[in-house]
């Protein structure tokens, strides 16, 4: 059986696993428990700033820590970092300070709390700002090396982790895993189907769907969204003729976009977005909110068909 | 310095933002007037800065978070000999180390990129939390704009510096009494100011913001100041020192004209 876990477990892991590194300093924002920072707070108190419920201030004392020397890891839900979204901008992304912000519980995968906490445009906010690397990593593996490589990237960040379970895919395959570079889960020759986040593994279950009915897909982890890995989406493009995104996040400018951005001036091959429509989410269980919005792997699988038909 | 001196190096740079900003035909001369005594007495008598090495790790920070006024400090960093008179023509000019608002990744000696208003504090807070993991004795020191006040911001800061007991955070509130689009009193009241910052934890003084003499004795009040940190609400008159621009909110962001460059300098005891 496949094990189960969270990815903001693997941010708050890598904060120990970094915490050698006495430049790190972790702020909170009164969400440390459900971000995971709680267990870098209790092991290094005196290396753990409280910002109380003020996202604004967070970000710029992480600013003004990153210019002092520090590397400064900050982190409350995806959707209340879009608060201090000026503040990334002008006071992080601009003077290129190296402060890197985690926003857990994104998307409407987060379930119960409802449309207010289900943040649906973080990564496309983040994707706009220069210097700024933009991840959403599958699962608690890769989020533990993704975060570890943080503090030697030298610029800002912006990760959104997931407040649910998903299923774990690199065990024992931590080297494969790098800021930057998506990773081919599987070669296929049909449809290929670029994935972020939560959908990753929805992916993987719309390919061997597909599979039972004769159609090879790629599945590729896109758990990078900014720099994009063009190169990979260019190498599936020609070798597939037919691409789908998949992304827990609105249809507008996130992973689809980013692909579609790229693939317009590369190879433009037959592209089917699945994401959140334009519109807001609800209070459900996290499959139930897959459903309603129209992006599990039933979903994924439709697109892959809808791809493949408007082939040459 | 001496206060003579301080005094004559903040008519210097009178001088030098009123030619700044009619050079450009842009910028903000009335707050960088008013703020320029305080400014001047920090450099003059209190920041430990070196023009040789501005990067200097154990440096005190000096973040102008209203960075509009950055006439008044890029006319400082001349003095100090961070940049070059020659620089001062760069401001607002493609290219130029003199950006419209002060930046850290254009000006040497520049500690912040400032901008938006009510973003310094924060900035100034996590400096000074820097400086204690550190162990370090260095300050940050913040200037604000008293409009910026009205930014939430601000208060968020205001509310973590007092709870983290900053006492190497030290802010000064440039209390001219003009924002953007009139008079603050118009525009949106702030009421008891020193109050507020009594109220939130923190150490309060409130001074003639163009008496250097006072000035330099409320840098040094902030010296004793080491459990909480410090703010001392400056009294100013915007556009301080040229007779037109004195409490008139059209020289928040408007540039003299050449006949009100060459009154300006005249009052500022330039001789042609």
């Amino acid at each position: 059986m496949t094990r189960m876990a969270a990815t903001r477990d693997g941010y708050g892991q890598a904060l120990l696993d970094i915490a050698d590194d006495d430049r790190v300093v972790v702020l909170e924002a009164d969400l440390g428990k459900s971000t995971k920072s709680l267990h870098f707070r209790k092991a290094y108190p005196e290396r753990t700033v409280s910002c109380g419920i003020s996202e604004q201030n967070m970000l710029l004392v992480g600013a003004g820590l990153a210019s002092s020397g520090f590397i400064p890891f900050a982190s409350t839900f995806a959707i209340f970092t879009e608060r201090a979204f000026e503040q990334m901008r002008n006071g992080v992304a601009r003077p290129n300070l190296a402060v890197h912000l985690c926003g857990s519980h994104g998307g409407t995968h987060t379930g119960t709390d409802g449309s207010s906490a289900q943040s649906i445009e973080d990564l496309a906010i983040y994707r706009t700002l220069p210097n700024v690397v933009v991840m959403h990593p599958c699962d608690v593996v890769s989020t533990r090396e993704l975060t570890k490589q943080l503090p030697a990237l030298g610029g800002p960040s912006y990760m959104r982790t997931a407040r649910n379970k998903t299923p774990v895919l690199y065990d024992g395959r931590e080297s494969e895993i790098q800021i930057g570079k998506g990773i081919t889960l599987r070669d296929g020759t049909d449809v290929a189907i670029i994935a972020c986040g939560v959908l990753v593994s929805e992916s993987l279950a719309a390919a061997d769907a597909l599979a039972a009915e004769g159609i090879s897909a790629s599945v590729v982890d896109m758990h990078t969204i900014k720099p994009l890995d063009g190169a990979l989406v260019d190498s599936q493009a020609a070798t597939c003729g037919a691409i789908v995104t998949a992304e827990d996040h609105s249809i507008i400018g996130g992973l689809g976009g980013a692909v579609a951005e790229h693939l317009m001036s590369t190879t433009p091959v037959p592209l089917e977005r699945v994401g959140v429509p334009d519109r807001f989410g609800e209070s459900g269980q996290a499959d139930e909110m897959l459903e309603l919005m129209g992006i599990n792997a039933r979903h994924i699988v439709a697109a892959a068909k809808r791809a493949i038909l408007r082939k040459d | 310095m001496s206060i003579d001196e301080l005094e004559d190096m903040a008519r210097r740079c009178r001088v030098e933002i009123c030619r700044m900003t009619h050079r450009a035909q842009a910028g903000h001369p009335g707050g960088s007037l008013s703020e320029i005594d305080i400014l001047s007495a920090l450099y003059g008598r209190r920041l430990r800065v070196n023009p040789n090495e501005p990067n200097w790790p154990d440096r005190d920070r000096f973040i102008l978070s209203k960075g509009h006024a950055s006439p008044g400090m890029y006319a400082l960093l001349a003095e100090m000999g961070f940049i070059s008179h020659a620089d001062l023509e760069s401001y607002r000019v493609l290219g130029g180390v003199c950006q419209g608002h002060v930046d850290m990744k254009w000006c040497p000696g520049v500690d912040f990129s400032a901008g938006s208003l009510g973003m310094g504090l924060s900035f100034g807070m996590g400096c000074a939390i820097a400086a204690r993991i550190e162990g370090s004795q260095r300050n940050a020191y913040v200037m604000l704009g008293d409009g910026e006040l009205q930014e939430g911001s601000i208060w968020e800061a205001a509310m973590g510096a007092a709870h983290h007991e900053l006492g190497n955070l030290k802010v000064f509130v440039d209390r001219n009494r003009i924002q953007n689009d009139d008079f603050c009193e118009v525009q949106m009241r702030m009421f008891d100011i020193p109050a507020k910052w009594s109220a939130f934890g923190w150490a309060v003084k409130e001074i003639d913001g163009h008496n250097m003499s006072e000035i330099v004795g409320a840098i040094e009040w902030m010296d004793t100041i080491t459990d909480r940190p410090a703010v001392v609400v400056a009294n100013t008159v915007k556009g301080k020192g040229v007779s037109f621009m004195e409490n008139n909110p059209a020289f928040h962001g408007a540039a003299p004209s050449d006949e009100q460059l060459a009154q300006a300098l005249s009052e500022l005891g330039v001789t042609a």
